[in-house]
């Protein structure tokens, strides 16, 4: 009886020990017949970005990224998210030029807030824009316009977009690392992604003409063509009652077009002092929203 | 099945909800609405490509005239309501949301109900094919609320058969009681359209199911039937959504739509009432869609009833004529349930409104509009007519993984009744998110 049991439980042990050192050989000798060789650098220089896997870059994350910038295909300055610093020791590590990236920032095509844009209806539903815009388009009168619901400032991972007073979103180009996020989320689709030197911003989505696009909202382009006629043949053209910037000529692009514009929708992006709108635009000194 | 319903012996389907009625404008007659000074009539009020409009502006229009061609198969033309001259093609608000192109008709001011332009033809001399060419020139779409094109509805595809054609007379949303009059006041344009569309699609024999809270529209309807004892009366339990095509062959006929499926995969081919009976007015006539019933209800409004009205009617236009009161109100475009709110006065009636519902929004603001957690009572899956989970498609919705959703926990072949929101104790939008989720997953097709 107990040399029954001693046999049993000594049997297993012994299989399961076979068992196990043939496996394990198995195993090592697997991992020196496929062993593949990996730059050890991939890992290094992956350390040293921002492990945010955003895609800005265009690469599918920080890891494919690192493994394109050992191979030499881009610059370490396509990273937007990284800081100056980092950027600099990438390149410092990898012996290379850190490269010249314009930055690019996330660029809303609307400036219609509550102090300018009328709203058509009272929306109470689920506080998302995405909601909005299934219920007949959302409540504002300008169906292209910015529902103000905050979709985007609530899906950017960098805290990058702010909802100001009159309930539009307002991007903060520092933080802003060009990932695209707040460009698939927006309903309306009025984000794009723009190099920070395109300065000339037609800040509307409005396909309407005239005053039923003023009615709608204060602020918007009301296609008059004025921008168009001041500016270097072919910068600007009116597309379907909207003016339209051609930003392969925007060397010629400069504030001349935006002076005569009187609703102030064609605007000048100014580094330092902001939205710069023309000396014709209508002045706009309401703060309250305006009543439905 | 309940218990309940195995001893009452009508036919049903399983879960579903059972909402306040409201049926109060059954016993109100259809009657005419005047012209409104001005038409609206969107290039897209059906599903499929645009219309291409035939007229320009400051044209001449008459009653009845073609002033859109359809854009191909997938497409609808449209047909002048009134006589009038074109104001434009301009870009109007619509029930589906942004703005889209319209042709605007400023009607003449003593425009003649009489139809003044038509091409009457004999019925019993075309052959299927013919027929659906015929269906198409009429411009009618499912007036049910999808507005979905009935001659692409009543072509069979080439690998499928179908036997039975099912006429939806269910009417299931609360307030609605158009098709209800439809039945009562037209069961020889009904019959007519029944027939026809049988031969367009080569069915045997159809069904209508109505739901019994209307068997005065079913004793109306046993009266007319042709002898012959192709075409059937049942009546089916009242219970939402008992008139989505889905339920309904489940109910008359206990067969079950796949997933993802179509009722032609089971031999079946449906549709609304006032869709067939339409076609069964329009088509010997030769005439095209320009006007249909609507149903104005609900607690703001002081005449309501069921008006015929030309398609292209502001709703303003209805307000003043039937009137309303309360200054905060909120506007329904067809049923509560599934009817879209409409954000503009100048929203036209277009081929699928089905109704104009006028509710005090106090009723509304008086709960609150807090979400809380989901406790796991399964009263969404309980409801869920279609057998999906509501309540892990809400939790997945939150966490944004709207692929993985359709993928596999079959949100495409959620419908949108809105079941799970009505029962959800815990106030989860949960139709809202799942609305936002196909409209998502549908651009990232695009």
């Amino acid at each position: 009886m107990d040399i029954e049991i001693v046999l049993n439980v000594s049997s297993a042990i012994l299989f399961m020990g076979v068992l196990g050192l043939l496996l394990s050989s198995l195993l090592a000798f697997a991992n020196k017949k496929l062993w593949v060789f990996e730059d050890p650098r991939i890992d290094e220089v992956e350390s040293l970005l921002p492990a945010t896997n955003c895609g800005a870059c265009g690469s599918a994350g920080c890891r494919p990224f690192a493994e394109a910038l050992i191979e030499g295909k881009v610059a370490p300055a396509l990273c937007t998210v990284s800081s100056a610093d980092n950027i600099t020791e990438i390149a410092d590590y990898l012996g290379v030029d850190s490269g010249d990236v314009v930055k690019r920032v996330a660029r809303l095509a609307c400036a219609g807030g509550s102090h300018v844009a009328r709203m058509r209806a009272h929306y109470d539903g689920l506080a998302s824009c995405r909601a909005a815009a299934v219920v007949s388009g959302g409540p504002k009168g300008c169906t292209w316009g910015c529902l103000g619901l905050a979709d985007c400032a609530e899906v950017c991972e960098f805290d990058a977009i702010t909802m100001d007073k009159h309930g539009l979103p307002v991007v903060e180009s520092a933080k802003c690392t060009a990932c695209e996020d707040c460009v698939e989320v927006c309903p309306k689709g009025l984000f794009s992604i723009q190099p920070v030197d395109h300065r000339l911003w037609v800040a509307c989505k409005n396909l309407e003409h005239g005053d039923t696009a003023e009615n709608d909202c204060e602020v918007a382009c009301t296609a008059c063509e004025r921008c168009a006629k001041d500016s270097p043949e072919g910068l600007i053209t009116i597309d379907d009652n909207l003016a339209v910037i051609d930003y392969s000529k925007n060397g010629l692009a400069s504030r001349v077009a935006t002076e005569r514009c009187p609703t102030g929708a064609i605007v000048w992006l100014d580094d330092d002092r902001g939205v710069i709108k023309g000396t014709q635009a209508k002045r706009i000194i309401r703060k309250e929203a305006l009543p439905i | 099945m309940g218990l309940f319903d195995l001893f009452s012996g009508l036919k049903t389907f399983a879960h579903g909800i059972h909402p306040p009625y409201h049926k109060d404008t059954a016993d109100k007659p259809i009657r005419r609405l005047p012209f409104p000074a001005q038409l609206v009539l969107p290039l897209d009020q059906h599903i499929g490509k645009p219309a291409i409009p035939l007229v320009k502006k400051g044209q001449e229009v008459v009653r009845g005239e073609p002033i859109a061609k359809a854009d191909g198969a997938f497409s609808v033309p449209l047909h002048a309501p009134a006589t009038g001259r074109v104001r434009g093609i301009e870009l109007m608000p619509t029930p589906k949301g942004p703005k889209s192109d319209a042709i605007v008709i400023d009607v003449y001011e003593g425009s003649t109900q009489e139809v003044l332009w038509k091409q009457p033809r004999e019925m019993s001399e075309l052959s299927p094919a013919e027929a659906i060419q015929a269906i198409q020139e009429t411009g009618m779409v499912g007036l049910g609320g999808a507005a979905f094109p009935s001659h692409l509805k009543l072509t069979i595809p080439e690998d499928k058969t179908v036997d039975t054609l099912v006429i939806n007379g269910c009417e299931c949303e609360p307030y609605l009681t158009c098709d209800h009059r439809v039945m009562l006041e037209h069961p020889q344009a009904l019959m007519r359209g029944i027939r026809y569309a049988m031969r367009a699609t080569g069915t045997t024999q159809a069904i209508i199911g109505v739901e019994d809270n209307k068997m005065d529209a079913v004793e109306i309807l046993r009266n007319h039937l042709p002898k012959g004892g192709a075409i059937k009366v049942e009546a089916v339990e009242t219970k939402y959504p008992q008139g989505s095509e889905k339920m309904l062959i489940k109910s008359v006929l206990n067969r079950e739509v796949p997933a993802g499926g179509l009722p032609a995969d089971v031999g079946v081919v449906v549709n609304n009432v006032g869709t067939l009976a339409g076609l069964g007015r329009l088509l010997p006539e030769g005439e095209g869609l320009i006007e249909r019933v609507i149903t104005v209800a609900g607690p703001g409004i002081v005449k309501p009833g069921n008006y015929l009205v030309p398609l292209g009617t502001p709703i303003r236009h209805i307000l003043e004529q039937v009137g309303y009161e309360g200054s905060r109100t909120e506007f329904i475009l067809g049923g509560p349930m599934m009817g879209p709110a409409v954000s503009a006065m100048d929203t036209p009636i277009t081929k699928g409104t089905s109704g104009l519902l006028v509710l005090n929004e106090p009723s509304i603001e008086e709960e609150s509009h807090k979400i809380w957690p989901c406790i796991r009572c399964a009263r969404c899956v309980k409801a869920c007519p279609m057998h999906l989970n509501p309540s892990i498609l809400g939790q997945m919705a939150a966490k944004r993984k709207y692929e993985e959703m359709a993928e596999d926990y079959h949100l495409n072949d959620c419908f949108e009744c809105g079941c799970c929101s009505y029962v959800c104790p815990s106030n989860i939008p949960l139709v809202q998110y799942f609305r936002i989720a196909k409209a998502i997953n549908r651009e990232q097709v695009a």
